[in-house]
This record gives C-alpha cells, sequence and structure tokens, in this order.
C-alpha cells in the first residue's frame, strides 16, 4: 500500500508572508481611495444637476476638516498607487519596438509617472485659474 | 568536524508522511566554507547527519530547475543560493510553496505536469510542409517576439511565488501560460486558436492579479507575469471577435 500522503499547507495570513505580498495588498488596498475619490467627485456632480443650493452645501460640507484630512490621506494614497501601478506597467503591456530594440522597463515605469506628475500640474493649473 | 572549522545552522521543514501527521522543524549544523551553496549545505546533511532527508537536484548550475526551494521564504535554486549571504545567522528551507509535500523538500508537481500538457508545448504547424519545401524560416523579429519565454527551466518558483495559484490550484498558473505564449507568439505555430480557450477558460490568465513577484523569483529573466498579461489583452481581443468572425474567437 502506498504511503504517500501529500501535504497541503494553509494560505491562512499568506500576505504577511513577504514584503513583496505586503506591498501588493498596500497597492491593491490604495485602490479603494480612488474608488472613494470618484464617488466623492460623483456626489458633487448629482449635487451640481440639483441646482445652486445644493451645490453649495456641497462646496460647504468638503471644508469640513475631517473631509479635508482624508483628501489629504487619499492623495498619499492615490500617489503611492499611481508609483506602484507604473511600477508594474512594463510586466503587463505588450513589448514597445524602437528602431527594433524593446523599450526597456525603466522607460516605461519613468515615461508613465512623468505623464501622471505633468497631467497633475496641468490639472491644478486649470483649477488655480479659475478659483482666482 | 576540524577544530576551528565555522559552522551554520540550516532549519529543514521535515514531514515523512509515514510518520508525520504535518510538517517540522529541525535544525542541523553543518560546516561552512565562502563558496558552499544552499544545495551544497543540504547534501552535507544528507550525506554526513540523516540520510533520510529527500530533496531533488542534478545539475548544480541553474540549468535544470530541480532544486528550487523556499530560502528564507524566498522561492529560489538552492544551487545559485549562497550559504555566505546569509552566514551567520541560521538559514530556513522549506518545500516549494503552495504545492502539496510529497516528503521534506520534495513537492507534488503531478498538476503541473498536467497543465504543461494541456498548453500543447509543441509547435502545431501554420502550414504543412514536405522536407523537400525545406525548412520554416524566420526572421531575428519574429524569433524576438518570443525567445525570452523560451528560456522556462520548469523550475516552478514562479508558482512558489504566486499567491492566487496558492489559493487556487486549478490557475494554470505563470510557467505553463508563459510557455503556452511562446508557442502562441511563433510565428511558425498555428495552434493560437486551441491554446486560446485554455487561456480564456476559468482557470486561464484573468486568475491573475499582477502581483508580478513571479517574474522577480525567475531565475532565467522569462517575465512570465509579462505573457500572463498580454495574453489578458489577447482573450479580451479573442472575446469581441466572435462577434465579428463567424469561426474565430472563444467559443
Amino acid at each position: 500500500m502506498s504511503k504517500r500522503r501529500p501535504y497541503v499547507r494553509s494560505m491562512d495570513g499568506w500576505w504577511r508572508r513577504n514584503p513583496y505580498f505586503v506591498e501588493y495588498m498596500i497597492h491593491e488596498g490604495t485602490a479603494l481611495f480612488v474608488a472613494a475619490y470618484a464617488g466623492i467627485l460623483l456626489a458633487g456632480l448629482v449635487r451640481l444637476a440639483e441646482g445652486e443650493a445644493a451645490w453649495n452645501a456641497w462646496l460647504a460640507a468638503l471644508k469640513n476638516p475631517w473631509y479635508v484630512g482624508f483628501h489629504l490621506f487619499a492623495l498619499a494614497a492615490l500617489a503611492y498607487h499611481s508609483f506602484t501601478w507604473f511600477k508594474i506597467m512594463p510586466r503587463t503591456m505588450p513589448p514597445v519596438i524602437v528602431e527594433g530594440q524593446r523599450l526597456p522597463a525603466w522607460v516605461i515605469t519613468g515615461g508613465g509617472l512623468a505623464a501622471a506628475v505633468v497631467a497633475s500640474l496641468i490639472l491644478l493649473g486649470v483649477v488655480w485659474g479659475m478659483v482666482r | 568536524m576540524a577544530e576551528g572549522q565555522k559552522t551554520i545552522e540550516i532549519e529543514v521543514l521535515r514531514y515523512h508522511p509515514e510518520n508525520d501527521t504535518e510538517p517540522h522543524a529541525q535544525v542541523f549544523e553543518i560546516p561552512f566554507t565562502d563558496d558552499m551553496s544552499v544545495l551544497q549545505g543540504v547534501q552535507y546533511i544528507k550525506d554526513h547527519l540523516d540520510g533520510s532527508l529527500s530533496f531533488r537536484w542534478s545539475c548544480r548550475m541553474a540549468i535544470c530547475g530541480s532544486c528550487g526551494m523556499m530560502i528564507n521564504g524566498v522561492p529560489s535554486l538552492s544551487c545559485q543560493t549562497f550559504l555566505r549571504d546569509y552566514y551567520p545567522a541560521r538559514v530556513r528551507v522549506e518545500a516549494l510553496a503552495h504545492f502539496p509535500i510529497e516528503r521534506d523538500l520534495v513537492v507534488n508537481m503531478e498538476g503541473f505536469i498536467e497543465k504543461l500538457e494541456s498548453i500543447q508545448p509543441y509547435i502545431i504547424p501554420r502550414e504543412a510542409r514536405t522536407l523537400s519545401e525545406g525548412e520554416y524560416l524566420q526572421t531575428p523579429e519574429q524569433l524576438g517576439a518570443y525567445e525570452q519565454f523560451s528560456s522556462c527551466i520548469n523550475c516552478l518558483l514562479c508558482y512558489a511565488a504566486c499567491p492566487q495559484f496558492g489559493l487556487n490550484s486549478r490557475f494554470v498558473g505563470p510557467a505553463a501560460l508563459a510557455l503556452l505564449h511562446r508557442y502562441n507568439a511563433d510565428s511558425r505555430d498555428g495552434g493560437k486558436a486551441e491554446r486560446m480557450e485554455l487561456v480564456n477558460s476559468e482557470d486561464g490568465v484573468f486568475n491573475c492579479t499582477a502581483v508580478g513577484y513571479c517574474s522577480e523569483v525567475c531565475p532565467k529573466h522569462v517575465d512570465p507575469a509579462n505573457a500572463v498579461n498580454q495574453n489578458k489583452t489577447n482573450s479580451a481581443i479573442d472575446y469581441f471577435l466572435r462577434f465579428l468572425a463567424p469561426k474565430g474567437g472563444a467559443r
């Protein structure tokens, strides 16, 4: 009779076993802030459609210190999310061939991060111009 | 052991199914020299301290892919991981994660072998040619499209690095999908439609959540995460193609 009895190890707490997995979970976790922020903007749009009074009430609500604190936290979470997102990007896309050479991973990551920074700055400039 | 000989401790996760209900750690003290790999360390244990220790190995030079183990929790080829990088601390070795332990450091790889068969890892000629018509020609660019994915040595480190495989052992997984892509991306091959069935299936590429650790631990720079994620795009294209082409795409 066979003495074979393959032992299957538990996966409980798998994401704590390796720093790489911890970083992955933080990355995935920060996506919730992206979703939350989209929800806030969507709520603003709904309030805007409801008329001036509703819109102004929403704007006033945003000035609540808790809300401001959340926004600062969300900004940090989004920055981290963008950073890790572009870091993994070269692994998730088909090879980009430029003049017969495959574009190195750091160019893709660097290009993505640069695009994110430029887009943020342009947006900031536009908003700054509107509120002044 | 000679007087004044430096030593290092290796903690091995032992499991003998005939006696043990579950694995347990056992610590061995072995002589240490600067040039010893972890594989040489466990070989010393087997040769001098405990002949019942079981592990796989063959080439000792990162070509055969037999000696993969978790070394301090990191999937590694034990032949190219050196004890000096841990000395004087204790080194912990364990069978590759996410696979059932058959005995000590030996895992059960039957599931992987079945997956390897299922991807049809051979060229299914796009067009049949007779010998007199000569060989299939390929440009350097066409070779470049799949060459890195052909370097896989089936060492399974990528599976031990993939939590999604650990949570769902039916997932075809990084190495088999990289090899699948190697053939699909080959200009001589015509088997893509058949292999896409597997790519698109419940056990296919969408089990991957882009953790990316598989590519990190790959000793041959295959970048399996890239092969898997390219095939998410291919799978999506395949899905929409079926609305356009009556016989094309997934069924």
